[in-house]
């Protein structure tokens, strides 16, 4: 709770920031990203279909639900990576009360920061490059500055004690599971406020994920994370909120640990107890 | 027959056997042509193969001995310039067609590079004669370079193209996460990870290059004296080859066969220094081969 604390030390400083009172807000109390009836498409097949659901401030979001329900779809549209790879979308996203599409896209992926399925380090760079390189390209150049930042973002990523001694090897000389807490380390380093983890240790062995696992515990003290997952009971350990999604739609979005023990709608509870999906 | 083995099997396992013999027997045929090249244009020219043949000039015509010196500095300048003009143009058309895969414009610009690998050496050996040679009054090293550089497009822009469409989307992806601008992923991130990819191609078109000899015939023209003017005729081992080889005196004749072999030894070993020095430092983990 250190963190929490400096936090809002900070915050009473700052004063006007507060609204109401100096005491710790309540976890999720503040809106950091929200969507309204947002659709997705690639081409003319629709991905997703009218999903709204907020995001709270310092939480972690978990995103569950059978492969191609759209998961995936709706953690790239946060970004405006679904753009990307051709997809258009209808309906608003917000990050901090303004829309994502007023946002310059370059800007808008430095504030919300993405790790993927599978790790994909920079084949060229070294493993101090990779972490860098988000800095680096943007303009940083002062190697001061850049080594405290690439030493904090692997401190942070739990993998500074495994690659102290062999910053100038490959990145992905690494293993499965370093090479993720690389892919982590370098979205830390621009400092991002939200971080999208698409199946973060699904490539990964149960040793590996239980590190990055721990790893989000320790990272939502400061950042937003949404996380998709298939896996249930990574998403029980790890998320405060849960979403099901189902051929597209939101099926249900609540505590996670309701959702879990006592899911409303009947296609969550069929699909959490294993009879489909 | 072992138990548990019926003929089919050993009938699947003979044709598994003949198939990989095959294999084998057209990756040797395949390979056999070069070193039959190699050790024949050795065999032929090593009469003339000695110091002299690299750093002196050709003698007059009735005397023997001498070397090509000035031809192999020639080859050396014409595939210089070849590659200032050639180079840069293929390389940013290879990015532009990468870039904008499906483009109308793309398209087009992707069909006619493909056209123009198959126009005939000749026909762009005019094409530089026209537009460099009759401007200038005169056959040049600089009309030999356009003329080489033109040749070298078609193959240089589509390896890069190619190269740079085998980076995995992942990695395209995830520098974009980053919010680095576009141009700069491709710059940064996607050119450098294709790069060993790309300098086989661009060794490719200088080999290529390297050997040609009916462009330059009429633009470069071929010199019997030392120059390294670029406004001037200029010497070519390719040229070289193709008039001593020719010529009625045995003595010359071997001098051709060991230009030839030069010409291939030069070309192999530009191609094992550069895919040593773009091996870097970490081979193997992008798409080179």
């Amino acid at each position: 709770m250190q963190e929490q604390a400096t936090a809002i030390d900070e915050t009473v400083e700052k004063g006007p920031l507060v609204i109401g009172s100096t005491r710790a807000p309540e976890h999720m109390s503040e809106t950091k990203m929200s969507s309204k009836n947002v659709e997705a498409y690639f081409g003319k097949s629709q991905a997703l279909f009218g999903i709204s659901l907020d995001i709270p401030t310092n939480s972690v979001v978990a995103i569950i639900g059978p492969s191609g329900c759209g998961k995936s779809t709706y953690l790239r549209c946060l970004n405006r990576m679904h753009e990307v790879a051709g997809g258009s979308r209808k309906g608003s996203i917000i990050l901090d009360g303004e829309d994502v599409d007023s946002y310059d896209p370059v800007v808008l992926r430095r504030r919300v920061g993405m790790v993927f399925q599978k790790p994909n380090p920079f084949p060229t760079m070294s493993i101090f490059d990779n972490v860098a390189a988000g800095l680096r390209l943007n303009g940083t150049t002062k190697k001061k500055a850049l080594e405290e930042i690439v030493e904090r973002s692997l401190r942070q990523a739990a993998l500074f004690d495994e690659v102290k001694d062999i910053l100038d090897r490959s990145g992905v000389s690494l293993s499965g599971g370093q090479q993720q807490r690389l892919c982590i380390a370098r979205a830390l380093a621009v400092d991002p406020e939200v971080i999208l983890m698409d199946e973060p240790a699904s490539a990964l062995d149960p040793i590996a994920t239980a590190k990055i696992e721990e790893l989000i515990q320790e990272l939502k003290k400061n950042y937003t994370i949404v996380i998709v997952t298939h896996n249930m009971q990574q998403a029980a350990r790890v998320s405060n909120l849960t979403a099901f999604f189902y051929l597209g739609k939101l099926i249900e979005f609540d505590e996670t640990e309701r959702l879990f023990t006592s899911p409303q709608k009947k296609q969550t509870e069929d699909y959490i107890t294993g009879r489909f999906g | 027959m072992k138990a548990g083995y019926s003929k089919l099997h050993y009938w699947r396992k003979s044709k598994s056997a003949i198939t990989t013999a095959l294999c084998v027997f057209s990756a040797l045929v395949a390979v056999v042509p070069l070193f039959l090249i190699f050790f024949y244009s050795l065999s032929q020219g090593i009469g003339a193969l000695n110091l002299d043949f690299f750093i002196k000039m050709p003698k007059p015509v009735g005397e023997s001995g001498g070397g090509m010196a000035n031809a192999i500095v020639g080859t050396a300048i014409l595939l210089g310039l070849g590659s200032l003009f050639g180079l840069p143009v293929s390389i940013m058309a290879g990015i532009y067609l990468a870039e904008h895969k499906h483009g109308t414009f793309a398209t087009i610009v992707r069909f006619l590079t493909d056209v123009l690998s198959g126009v005939p050496s000749i026909v762009v050996g005019v094409v530089a004669y026209i537009i460099v040679v009759l401007p200038m009054k005169r056959f040049s090293a600089l009309a030999g370079g356009v003329a080489l550089g033109i040749l070298m497009i078609p193959t240089a822009t589509r390896t890069t193209e190619e190269m740079l469409l085998l980076v995995p989307q992942s990695i395209r992806e995830a520098a974009l996460a980053l919010g680095i601008a576009r141009w700069k992923v491709t710059l940064r991130v996607i050119l450098p990870t294709a790069l060993r990819g790309i300098m086989t191609g661009i060794l490719l078109a200088l080999a290529r290059a390297a050997g040609e000899t009916a462009p330059l015939l009429f633009t470069a023209l071929g010199n019997r004296f030392w120059s390294t003017d670029i406004g001037q005729p200029i010497a070519a081992l390719s040229v070289f080859v193709y008039d001593y080889a020719k010529a009625p005196f045995s003595d010359w004749n071997r001098q051709a066969w060991a230009a030839a072999f030069v010409l291939i030894f030069l070309i192999t070993v530009i191609n094992v220094t550069f895919r040593f020095v773009t091996r870097g430092r970490y081979a193997g983990t992008g798409n080179g081969h």
